[in-house]
């Protein structure tokens, strides 16, 4: 008797405590809430918002003109200009090389340090130690190694008994190929560890089950790590997509000038800046940064879908 | 996975192959860092590109210290890419805990609204941004490549997800004890929050020390310019020294190579958890 009293009088101290712990937690939320929000207005939404309208003005950086609004001008001009589009099918072109190459390539990785060998964990560490090293160091390094004279000409120069050795950043033809193979080299350890991921959340008993009907390796690989992997696989495609789309240090910093030789490494992030920074068009550049950030969504959405439907499915 | 179909000494002779592949930059740019600038090229056709010989000490560093002020974009870099994670882990923290586990009028809105700008990149920002810094005078400062990146939804939202997974008996027990919501927050939960604590820090560090675009738009002089613009532009400095230029790279790989094998783990969970999103 004396037990249960005990119990109802703490009940309602519990609840008591509740009761005024919730008064202040709504407080407490939009304070905790309040920088981070302040943080995400000023520097993502305002910007953003800034983007669409300035897009449709003729803003400079620095200019004594009002600024007008002159409708879809900027646009306009933008599809008009073939520095854009040879950014955007450089972009396009780089996509199509470099994302099946890096994830297969990642996939590779992947599955090689996924398997219970000795030194798996060693062989992670060096695939993932381009990752930590700065875009611009590598981009320097490579310049060197592709030098005509260089390493990579060296090496080439063996294997193909001489009769490959061109001058990579120098030609037009080799210059962006260059740069995919750089990209390469420097991202695909980030995927890596992402499909690795993906793989461990694979199910042992399915490859146990797929074992019993008897199926091989490359039967197993088919019909139980790849549907395993989709969406770990769908997320890397994408997200490679994305960053093929911002390439920008590599062509700022590899060749002798910014997206050359001849514009051959020129891309829209490239374009973005020289039009924005270098000829302080506020306006045009806000036009092409809404262009990307349409294609981005697009991506996106498409991404989302897919992933969607899987979930679905299950 | 098993795959002995496969042979063993296949697979290990893959692996190296790769290894080597992914290595010999940077073995390489080390190596360079120590030889006479005029080796660095004439080497540069045999495997004696690997070896430091002949060895010419710290002379390369020296010279690219001096020429370079790579103390100066390293300290810069410390003082934009330290601010950017300290100020980050805070602010996102606080957020992702209010949206996780407090009840208030408006915390689902926020939350599908943090998510929405994940998919914003920052290119498309730059151009307006840069308008405003311009305008409101803070080109060439600290702030202006600190501030636009404090708050991240990314890193917000990865703090959501595991405030959401931490027991809620754990919050209980402190809220009988009388402790408010904040203190609940700082004494009990993130203590228990540190593996998400390091994943952020070191994926914020990851994306900040690595900035270059932003910097080549806001920066002019050396005085506020971080590492990864100073070496884009020593490398068109005259003289063009590749001795020089390989030791201003290694000094701004090495202190995070070193960072990231002592960190590894925490490299690994971030880099895996900055793919659940999907």
């Amino acid at each position: 008797m004396t037990q249960r009293t005990d119990v109802s009088e703490q009940d309602e101290t519990v609840m008591t405590t509740t009761r005024t712990w919730r008064g202040a937690e709504a407080r407490t939320a939009w304070l905790l809430s309040t920088p981070a929000l302040i943080g995400l207005t000023a520097f993502i939404v305002v910007p953003f918002l800034l983007a669409l309208v300035l897009s449709f003005s003729n803003q400079r950086l620095i200019s004594p003109l009002p600024t007008r609004f002159i409708g879809i001008e900027n646009y306009l001009a933008t599809f008009g200009d073939a520095g854009f589009w040879r950014g955007l099918i450089n972009n396009v072109w780089f996509v199509a090389v470099v994302v099946p190459l890096q994830t297969g390539l990642a996939l590779f990785l992947a599955i090689l340090v996924n398997s219970r060998i000795r030194g798996r964990v060693a062989f992670r560490t060096v695939y993932f130690m381009p990752v930590v090293t700065v875009m611009a160091a590598a981009a320097v390094t490579w310049t060197l190694l592709l030098n005509p004279n260089g390493l990579v000409n060296a090496f080439l120069d063996v294997v193909t008994f001489g009769s490959f050795s061109p001058d990579w950043l120098g030609s037009t033809t080799w210059a962006l190929p260059a740069i995919m193979a750089v990209s390469i080299w420097q991202g695909t350890g980030f995927q890596m560890i992402i499909l690795l991921a993906a793989l461990q959340d694979v199910p042992e008993e399915l490859y146990e089950a797929a074992e019993l009907d008897g199926a091989g390796s490359w039967k197993k690989f088919l019909n139980v790590t790849l549907p395993g992997i989709r969406n770990g696989l769908i997320f890397v495609v994408t997200v490679t997509t994305i960053l093929a789309f911002r390439l920008f240090d590599q062509v700022w910093i590899m060749p002798q000038t910014p997206g050359g030789p001849l514009d051959s490494t020129r891309t829209m992030m490239l374009h973005l800046v020289e039009t924005g920074f270098g000829g302080q068009a506020i306006g045009r550049a806000s036009a092409v940064a809404v262009i990307f950030f349409i294609l981005v969504l697009v991506l996106t959405l498409i991404q989302r879908r897919f992933i969607r439907e899987e979930g679905g499915a299950a | 996975m098993r795959a002995r179909a496969i042979p063993l000494i296949a697979r290990y002779a893959a692996m190296l192959l790769l290894a080597a592949f992914f290595l010999f930059p940077l073995v390489y740019m080390i190596a360079s860092s120590f030889k006479p600038d005029g080796v660095v090229l004439s080497d540069a056709d045999s495997l004696a590109a690997f070896l430091p010989i002949p060895f010419v000490g710290v002379e390369n560093y020296v010279d690219a210290i001096e020429r370079a002020s790579v103390f100066r974009s390293f300290f810069n870099s410390m003082v934009i890419s330290g601010s950017i994670v300290g100020l980050g882990l805070v602010v996102n923290s606080l957020l992702g805990y209010a949206l996780a586990r407090l009840r208030f009028r408006g915390r689902t809105l926020l939350v599908a609204f943090v998510i929405a700008l994940i998919i914003i990149p920052f290119e498309a920002l730059a151009v307006p941004l840069l308008f405003l810094s311009a305008q409101l005078g803070w080109l060439d400062t600290y702030h202006v490549q600190i501030l636009p990146f404090v708050a991240n939804p990314l890193f917000i939202y990865l703090f959501y997800t595991f405030f959401l997974n931490v027991p809620v008996e754990i919050e209980e027990a402190a809220r009988i004890d009388g402790a408010g919501p904040l203190r609940t927050f700082v004494s009990v939960v993130a203590p228990l929050a540190k593996p998400a604590y390091a994943t952020v820090a070191i994926l914020g560090f990851l994306f900040s020390w690595g900035q270059f675009l932003w910097p080549v738009m806001v920066t002019r002089g050396i005085d506020v310019r971080p590492l990864a613009l100073g070496i884009g532009t020593f490398k068109t400095t005259p003289p063009v020294q590749w001795g020089d230029i390989m030791a201003y790279g290694a000094l701004m790989t090495i202190p995070l190579v070193i960072i990231f094998l002592i960190f590894q783990r925490y490299f690994v969970q971030g880099v895996a958890s900055s793919g659940v999103k999907g």
